[in-house]
């Protein structure tokens, strides 16, 4: 084999990649470092180059311009078969002729390694399937197929192994199952997991870091929670879970915190969690941070008065609430079921608070609606 | 009890048909073989005597022309698979939008009529075509070298005549294939080579085992390549049979031979069927 | 966008990487046009040679006229040959298609006992070499003392014919999705009007398919032809017996025409599928 393992292992660097199909860019400058053992997401909308990142770092397609290293080695242009990478592909691709010992041990009969049957079974047994060497994959459900195109993959340890949305075509209690599971078996066996998705849960769930692409780009990258609570992109914030952006202005600075004016109504936000360039804004706040009180009720931090409940929505362990605010504005407020039953109807007067720390600000001059559409490729993967 | 007559009711006129102008032919033609000439009759009279003797006779007298059958056959079939295999390889992976005009332009050339296209080689390979004086003047022929009247021109036209038969089945169950597997192959530490030897060729043996049959049959029982691109030293069994029938009215050798041709056929195929190993043909 | 990483220069992609693919790339377009021109030379010919200004014998390029187009029954025999193909050609179509739908409809909609060797049935004519078919069948007519001729010429036709009728309309079937007729009997039709309304609309693709492949092979075909049809001359005997003494210009005008005409009908047939599929 044409790659030395040992010397092609370490973190994965992508150098300003651009792929471009004709006039289309699929990836447009694109920078990235993958620490080595970590548990990495590339999340986005069908079409935003993820997938062709992901076939890049396979070897499957050749940048357009741009490098790609795993530790010292440049494998840019090297064979898919000359790279310490494998990948569980999307519906798995298991070899329909071979049965499913043969299909776990192709890599390793490739390979010339020996001790193909104690592998094989080795991994057989992590992934629980020991029972299923003989059948052949169409004899198998999809949970199980997943499975065996994971064992199949991890059974060649490689230094990187990249998940192409591996669990979308399986039903969401056996997804929920699956995450754990895998999440479970990269710590067992310690590799690079490069995991691709369009489902911002399935991210959250599982990655130690995610990067968010749009348009070929990426907007943001970082840990479930920092991308969550302090979006720097008004794309971010609404393609992980649901914002309330108001638009503002920044009228004065107080320390660590900025003052700003929402229809003429102060706020404060913490500096730290301001990625605006100028004096204009959008306050953004994530619906579970607000709090819901009637008129009369004191309450602490910032507030915004003279909301209207305009729907409320009963979803088990919380309520969803629609206040309609006096610029016109609709603000969505979750509210936790722990005190009982829903203390609010529609058509209340009511006042909206919250923490001034869970205040982040986007530049005024964003598209409030950008990542927030429903995504037609959630609809299609069935 | 309509439901369970249905599919025989179905059935009846189609197998009727079948039954009185396939099957009894057949069994007729099994009479005729071992039939002998009626003493003192005409030119074409005979009566049933069992005379297995026939099918030695035929065979013996015709050993020449069974094995060219055969060796043509094959040579014809394994061409057009090493012709058919990438085009048909090509159409299904590498051709993207044009995908069904490529179908089309494989088929197309089949729409002319099969023997003026046996005719058009016949010319275009002959003495007043292009390419045989172009070959000499390039030393790549001799000056007395033709290119027909050879068994190189009857296989040529045999390749060229079945090709067809050969590439759409192959298109179909190369077309199958999900291209991913073929990326996890190359995923999974296997080069172009050992992809091609490990996961497409086993993927595409469906097709291979047909269209080596649909090629294979009628190229071992063809005569028209032999009459026309042919000599009298190329005749096939084809000629042969021809030649008993029309002008030597010789029916039992005619349909000994007939008869020899297909068991051996049918052999071949079994024994093809058995090796290629795909017991999930159908 | 605010992660630029501090801008390294961009890596170029190295030139023999670059040579390799762009040589994978081409090698299989030339193989592809290699093989085509492969494929079209004789059909190149054979129109070409419909120009020809050949008086009898149509070898030699003797220089370029419509004549030949303008009159394609110029020469003696032609176009009543043609005619023959034409008219065996259509019989055989309509009996074939009829037989093998129903058989089709019967193997691929229905269990019943005998199904695998009515398949076996239905596979055995296509195995067997043409001249045993066309051998045994004439051996058959001369036992009734049925002179060979049109009529013996068409059964042998529709005999070989239907199969691939069978194998066609039955390939339809099976990709058809079987909830579809559940669904309409769900809607009130009863089996006739499934049958009418849904099963044979959405199968009838398949049945116009098996037509016209009937109708090319039996137009195409030569050697069981010969053995059954006497004294009728169809195409392409016409062709094979002129073709020692070289064929006249007017039947490369008409294999010509046949080709054109072939290649329109599978391309309306394509367009039409297209606008459907919309």
């Amino acid at each position: 084999m044409s790659f030395d393992a040992s010397s092609a292992r370490g973190d994965l660097i992508l150098t300003r990649i651009t792929k471009e199909y004709g006039d289309f860019k699929a990836v447009d400058d694109l920078s990235l470092t993958i620490p080595k053992g970590s548990f990495f997401a590339l999340l986005g909308p069908s079409g935003c180059g993820k997938t062709t990142t992901l076939r890049m770092i396979a070897g499957l397609e050749e940048p357009t311009v741009g490098s790609i290293h795993l530790g010292e080695t440049d494998i840019t242009t090297t064979k898919p078969y000359q790279r310490p990478i494998n990948t569980v592909f999307q519906n798995y691709a298991l070899f329909p002729h071979l049965t499913i010992f043969e299909n776990i041990a192709f890599g390793l009969r490739r390979r010339g390694i020996k001790d193909v049957d104690a592998e094989v079974n080795k991994v057989l047994n992590l992934v629980e399937l020991p029972h299923l060497a003989g059948r052949k994959p169409t004899q198998l459900s999809g949970g199980q197929q997943q499975r065996i195109a994971l064992a199949r993959a991890i059974v060649n340890r490689p230094a990187l192994l990249l998940l192409d949305e591996p669990l979308g075509a399986l039903d969401l209690k056996l997804r929920r199952q699956m995450q754990i599971e895998l999440k479970w078996i990269q710590k067992e066996v310690g590799l690079t997991f490069v995991h691709v998705t369009h489902d911002q849960e399935e991210a959250m769930t599982m990655a130690d870091t995610i990067a968010v692409m749009n348009e070929g780009q990426i907007e943001q990258m970082g840990s479930p929670a920092d991308l969550y609570d302090n979006p720097e992109t008004a794309f971010v914030a609404n393609f992980l879970g649901q914002s309330n952006l108001i638009k503002g202005t920044i009228s004065g600075n107080d320390g660590d915190s900025l003052v700003a004016d929402l229809y003429g109504q102060k706020i404060s936000l913490p500096k730290s969690r301001s990625h605006a360039t100028d004096n204009s804004i959008y306050a953004g706040i994530r619906p579970e941070k607000f709090r819901i009180s009637l008129l009369n009720t004191p309450v602490s931090g910032n507030v915004l008065s003279g909301g209207r409940i305009e729907d409320v929505s009963y979803i088990g362990v919380s309520t969803q609430y629609q206040v309609a605010m006096p610029w016109g504005q609709e603000l969505i407020v979750f509210e936790q079921n722990d005190d009982g039953v829903a203390p609010f109807n529609k058509g209340d007067a009511v006042n909206i608070s919250w923490a001034p720390i869970f205040t982040f600000a986007l530049r005024g001059d964003e598209d409030i609606t950008a990542g927030s559409e429903v995504n037609p490729e959630v609809l299609d993967e069935e | 009890m309509g439901k369970i007559r249905t599919p025989y009711l179905l059935l009846l006129p189609g197998f009727g048909f079948l039954f009185t102008f396939f099957i009894l032919p057949i069994v007729n033609l099994a009479q005729t073989s071992t039939q002998t000439p009626v003493g003192g009759g005409d030119t074409g009279q005979y009566e049933q005597t069992f005379r297995f003797q026939n099918y030695i006779d035929a065979f013996v007298e015709n050993k020449e022309q069974f094995g060219r059958s055969f060796i043509y056959a094959i040579i014809a079939t394994v061409l057009a698979l090493m012709i058919s295999y990438p085009l048909a390889y090509a159409i299904a992976f590498k051709s993207g939008k044009y995908k069904n005009f490529l179908l089309v332009l494989v088929v197309a050339p089949f729409f002319t009529s099969f023997l003026l296209r046996t005719v058009a080689w016949k010319q275009i390979l002959g003495e007043e075509g292009f390419v045989v004086p172009t070959l000499r003047n390039l030393g790549i022929i001799s000056q007395s070298t033709t290119l027909t009247s050879t068994s190189f021109a009857v296989v040529m036209g045999m390749t060229y005549n079945f090709l067809p038969f050969m590439t759409l089945p192959l298109y179909a169950s190369i077309d199958r294939i999900d291209p991913r597997t073929l990326e996890a192959s190359g995923d999974l530490y296997a080069n172009a080579f050992t992809t091609f030897r490990k996961v497409t060729l086993p993927l595409s043996m469906p097709g291979v085992v047909a269209g080596t049959l649909l090629t294979f049959i009628p190229a071992a029982g063809d005569y028209v390549n032999a009459a026309i691109l042919g000599s009298p030293n190329t005749k096939m069994i084809g000629n042969v049979i021809e030649s008993r029938y029309f002008k030597i009215v010789d029916y039992p050798t005619a349909a000994a031979l007939s008869f020899t041709l297909m068991a051996a056929i049918l052999i071949l195929v079994t024994i093809y069927i058995r090796k290629a190993g795909t017991e999930e043909l159908v | 966008m605010s992660k630029k990483l501090a801008d390294p220069s961009i890596p170029k992609i190295p030139a023999g990487a670059k040579f390799q693919r762009w040589f994978g790339r081409n090698l299989i377009r030339v193989y592809m046009v290699v093989a085509f021109t492969y494929l079209f030379i004789p059909v190149a010919y054979t129109f070409a040679f419909s120009f020809n200004d050949s008086g009898k014998s149509n070898l030699i390029w003797k220089g370029f006229t419509f004549r030949n187009w303008q009159n394609p029954c110029g020469a003696p025999e032609v176009c009543s040959a043609l005619g023959n193909s034409i008219k065996i050609g259509f019989l055989a179509t309509i009996f074939s298609t009829i037989l093998g739908t129903m058989i089709a409809f019967a193997i691929g909609r229905h269990k019943f006992k005998g199904r695998s060797t009515s398949n076996l049935l239905i596979f055995l004519p296509m195995a067997t070499p043409e001249i045993v078919l066309g051998a045994s069948l004439l051996s058959l007519f001369l036992v009734f003392k049925i002179n060979p001729g049109f009529w013996p010429t068409v059964i042998a036709h529709v005999m070989f014919c239907i199969s691939f009728v069978v194998v066609t309309v039955k390939a339809r079937i099976a990709s058809l999705d079987p909830r579809l007729e559940q669904a309409a009997m769900d809607l009130y039709a009863n089996e006739f009007e499934t049958f009418r309304r849904v099963t044979l609309p959405l199968v009838a693709p398949g049945i116009a398919g098996a037509a016209l492949l009937a109708f090319s092979l039996s137009f195409d075909d030569f050697i069981i032809t010969n053995f059954n049809s006497g004294t009728v001359i169809t195409f392409p005997k016409f062709v094979y017996t002129a073709a020692a003494r070289g064929i006249p210009a007017q039947a490369n005008v008409i294999g010509s025409g046949m080709f054109f005409l072939a290649l329109a009908i599978v391309i309306a047939g394509q367009f039409v599928n297209r606008r459907k599929a919309r």
